[in-house]
């Protein structure tokens, strides 16, 4: 396929979500407007988690305290001075005098994640799988048990408000494509290749001479960059939160999306996010109780919940590779489902 | 489903023509790679037959699908005309069984009483079992001296022997062994073969891995040498002995 | 107040504390041993066991009886588990068996909000286990409670330590947590041996909720999340997959949590769990086997 095909496919299929989530609110109602954006949200968090997970055979638990650490930290830069002093009036003195826009303290969120990736990511990737993710749920609860203490900057286990709503969609839908991008680049590129041979076989990898801790180090910081990312856009989107809202729930949701869809593949996340979510909406609102022909189920809060754990044993179970198993929607393929089409017009 | 007191198989198997172990065109896989392809051998009951061939020949892998502990893609294993190539592990030792694995592995942090019991863990005959476990420490008496010791203390040659004894504690229609000699001292070597050739007179059928070619020749009634997974070379282990040759073109390939 | 009855208030609750520590990590160092599985779904045993408690009180059954047949629910629970949820996933990738647990643990939850709904309820217990026992002019206080724990859990260790090493079970699970392969090759049938671990490990966690909920007074759907974990630490600082290395831990675990309220600053306590899972973590990257040796693990 030649530079300028690929070049055009790539324009186009950004291009067309772009403009998608423009027209969006024109196109839907709002309801579904913040559906789509929380999807996107959730996408980008999940094929964050994705690259460590499932790339690199190391599964980190602790992506959503990374979540938790950006909504916190973007929040409390973009409060407006009067939200401030109300809501925190015992934050330190230079914090309070920072008052920073949506981009700015978004990009900020995912730096401190940055940082924080790598103090806590250096001494916990040399661990072997297991462990790993054994300790990174520890990190998950200790920053829990952290906001939950600092009232001073967080008003601790309350709610905490007062962050503008500036999460729209196309903002959600562009740090979505550029994560996409990024991503895709990194794990398609010969490097990207180094990456999928420690997953596959650690020990080989290291025969090979590609040196693992880097690597995992990499995948981990990186991730949890978007991680911030998000947390910031999830944050100006909810307006109110608390560390309850980054803590387990969360943290199996997202799991169930990055399964169900497929860990292998970033086409495999977005799927699973878009499945997840439409399967959640159409049990949550089942839960109230409905009728099935003569049989009159009564209401069951939580039952949405069970059945996706249902669905998730299921799949690890029959399908672990999840829906899409192996398989991503690449330039090549594209390419060939194109070239088909065009073969066909043509005669 | 009580495992009934067998005859000694010296009584009941010379007797009879059929084997007692039958493999046929035996395939197995591990993932892509084929370890065996197409392996057929018997062992008459009484007999012990030696299986050579280099390292990877698949000799390991043959034993543990006879186990059970591996399943064939295709092809047969009958253990007294009766399939067992299907069934899980457990069963197949109830059988009548016993493999006494490459690299010994007894249970270190047990003790040498108690390995020993885990060899009868299948057979419910409690006199039996404790009348097995008398002779087995009349047959190395260093592991009755050690009989309360953690397994793990012992030396290489006394692990060896307790794996044979763990084994020979199932009370076994067939005996496995893989690469007994492995990492022993050549003396201990022997002391495991002088025993080896005590229990054949006794009738125990033995199916026996062997990278020493001599030892295993000078206790097999016959042999089969396999090549990346095949049969290259079968016969009496007193021919295959005359002719060294032949032995050692069909564990490296026929040379041009 | 003087400091040694002050310390000796602290090692009673910490012996109490400690003691259901130790019943869960015990029983998650035995599946872990056997099956090399981290069973994230073995907190909910607690609730199966408090809850069911709960249950046959109410319908009539007398306080014992209730507290014996919830154990043994839980253990009934711990067995279900296993056969629908982990047997068709045995022997893929650790990752699989974590997530699966995972789903487990997510189920059994939300299967307890739907039953009970996610508020607390009230664990009735017999007004003679309430009873105080003061000493030194009450400043040496504990109940009945704490007795009973600590006198059931060494009930529950002697029992497990005399199966262990005395019946055939016990050594097949020994020999199966050591070389599972070896355990196949001298014919034990290693799934009857994998759910006797699990209805034991389960049976414990299932007395250590119901000992819980006598303690607290309440039940809610959510109990054995936070003992789960502080008994997984318990159980990595003594050893992972050791049952003598869970009973250490655990009781280590108590001792910790309870030192670290009593002696420390008041503006470090709620920070108590922030520092078991420092801990966790530091023992993860320095002394992964443990205090006491066992399972080897693959570090980079």
């Amino acid at each position: 396929m030649s530079r300028k095909q690929r070049f055009l496919i790539v324009v186009v299929g950004l291009a067309l979500p772009a403009l998608f989530s423009i027209w969006a609110p024109a196109l839907m109602n709002d309801y579904l407007v913040r559906v789509v954006t929380v999807m996107c949200i959730n996408a980008l968090l999940v094929i964050s988690m994705g690259l460590a997970n499932g790339f690199t055979g190391v599964f980190s638990l602790g992506h959503v305290g990374f979540v938790a650490v950006g909504a916190y930290v973007s929040g409390v830069l973009s409060l407006s001075d009067a939200n401030k002093a109300s809501y925190l009036p015992d934050l330190p003195v230079w914090i309070a005098a920072i008052h920073l826009g949506f981009l700015p303290s978004t990009i900020v969120a995912g730096l401190v994640c940055v940082v924080l990736a790598f103090l806590v990511g250096a001494p916990l990737m040399r661990l072997s799988g297991h462990f790993v993710s054994v300790a990174t749920l520890g990190f998950l609860i200790i920053v829990n048990v952290v906001l939950v203490n600092s009232d001073a900057y967080t008003r601790g286990a309350r709610t905490f408000t007062g962050v503008p709503l500036q999460t729209t969609l196309p903002w959600a839908m562009a740090w979505l494509l550029l994560a996409v991008v990024t991503l895709a680049r990194i794990i398609y590129s010969p490097k990207g290749r180094a990456w999928r041979a420690v997953r596959e076989d650690t020990i080989a990898a290291q025969a090979l001479g590609i040196d693992v801790l880097p690597t995992r180090l990499s995948a981990f910081v990186i991730g949890s960059f978007f991680a911030g990312v998000g947390g910031s856009l999830y944050g100006h989107y909810l307006g109110s939160f608390s560390p309850a809202s980054f803590y387990f729930a969360y943290t199996f949701s997202l799991i169930s999306m990055l399964v169900i869809g497929g860990m292998r593949s970033l086409t495999g996340a977005v799927v699973g996010v878009i499945v997840v979510s439409l399967l959640s909406e159409l049990l949550r609102n089942l839960e109230r109780g409905f009728d099935f022909g003569i049989v009159s189920v009564p209401p069951l809060y939580g039952g949405s919940q069970i059945v996706l754990g249902v669905i998730f044993i299921l799949i690890m179970i029959f399908r672990p590779s999840g829906v899409m198993g192996d398989l991503e929607l690449s330039l090549g393929r594209i390419a060939a489902l194109l070239h088909r089409g065009r073969k066909e017009t043509n005669t | 489903m009580a495992t009934p007191e067998r005859a000694p198989d010296a009584l009941v198997g010379k007797q009879s023509a059929e084997p007692l172990l039958r493999v046929a065109e035996l395939r197995v896989n591990y993932g892509a790679v084929a370890a065996i392809r197409g392996v057929s051998l018997k062992v008459t009951a009484g007999e012990v037959v030696a299986l050579l061939g280099a390292n990877g020949a698949g000799k390991s892998t043959l034993l543990r699908t006879v186990s059970g502990l591996t399943r064939p893609r295709a092809g047969r294993i009958l253990l007294g005309g009766e399939a067992i190539h299907r069934l899980p592990p457990a069963r197949i030792v109830r059988l009548g069984v016993a493999h006494c694995p490459e690299g010994r592995r007894v249970f270190g942090t047990l003790t040498v009483a108690e390995n020993l019991r885990l060899g009868a863990a299948a057979r419910v005959d409690r006199a039996g079992v404790a009348a097995d476990r008398e002779r087995i420490y009349a047959m190395f008496p260093i592991l009755g001296e050690r009989r309360t010791q953690p397994a793990g203390t012992l030396s290489g040659g006394e692990q060896q022997m307790l794996a044979l004894g763990r084994a020979l504690m199932a009370r076994p229609r067939v005996l496995l062994l893989d690469e007994p000699s492995l990492g022993l001292a050549p003396l201990l070597v022997r002391q495991i073969f002088r025993t080896l050739a005590e229990l054949k007179a006794d009738g125990v059928t033995m199916l026996l891995v062997e990278q020493n070619i001599n030892l295993a020749l000078d206790l097999a009634d016959r042999a089969y040498v396999l090549r990346t997974g095949e049969v290259s070379l079968a016969g009496s282990a007193v021919d295959l002995k005359a002719d060294y040759e032949a032995v050692a073109a069909a564990y490296l390939g026929a040379r041009p | 107040m003087s400091l040694e009855l002050y310390i000796t208030q602290q090692i009673i609750n910490a012996i109490s504390l400690g003691s259901l520590y130790a019943l869960v990590a015990i029983g998650l160092s035995m599946i872990f041993g056997i099956l090399r599985m981290t069973n994230f779904a073995h907190g909910d045993m607690m609730m199966v066991g408090a809850y069911s408690t709960l249950v046959l009180q109410s319908l009539g059954l007398d306080f014992g009886w209730a507290v014996v047949v919830g154990i043994g629910l839980g253990a009934l629970a711990g067995v279900i588990v296993e056969r629908v949820a982990y047997r068709p996933v045995r022997g893929a990738p650790e990752v699989t068996l974590l997530l699966t647990s995972l789903a487990v643990t997510y189920i059994l939850e939300n299967l307890g909000i739907l039953i009970f709904t996610s508020s607390g309820r009230n664990f009735p217990i017999p007004d003679w286990m309430n009873s105080a026992f003061q000493l030194f002019d009450g400043q040496i206080t504990f109940t009945q409670i704490n007795l009973l724990t600590v006198a059931l859990t060494a009930v529950a260790l002697g029992a497990l330590g005399w199966f262990v090493t005395r019946t055939d079970v016990g050594l097949g699970m020994r020999a199966a947590a050591e070389d599972m392969g070896a355990a196949h090759l001298v014919g034990l049938d290693v799934n009857r041996l994998i759910v006797a671990a699990f209805a034991i490990a389960s049976g414990f966690a299932g007395l250590a909720g119901i000992l819980w909920a006598a303690q607290a007074g309440v039940v809610e759907p959510t109990m054995g999340f936070t003992p789960l974990l502080k008994a997984f630490v318990g159980a990595i600082i003594g050893g992972f997959g050791s049952i003598a290395g869970a009973l250490l831990g655990g009781y280590l675990l108590g001792a910790l949590e309870v030192l670290i309220v009593a002696f420390l600053p008041s503006e470090v306590s709620p920070y108590r769990d922030a520092i078991v899972f420092a801990l966790l973590i530091a023992f993860l990257l320095f002394r992964p086997n443990g205090l006491l040796k066992r399972v080897q693990e693959v570090k980079l």
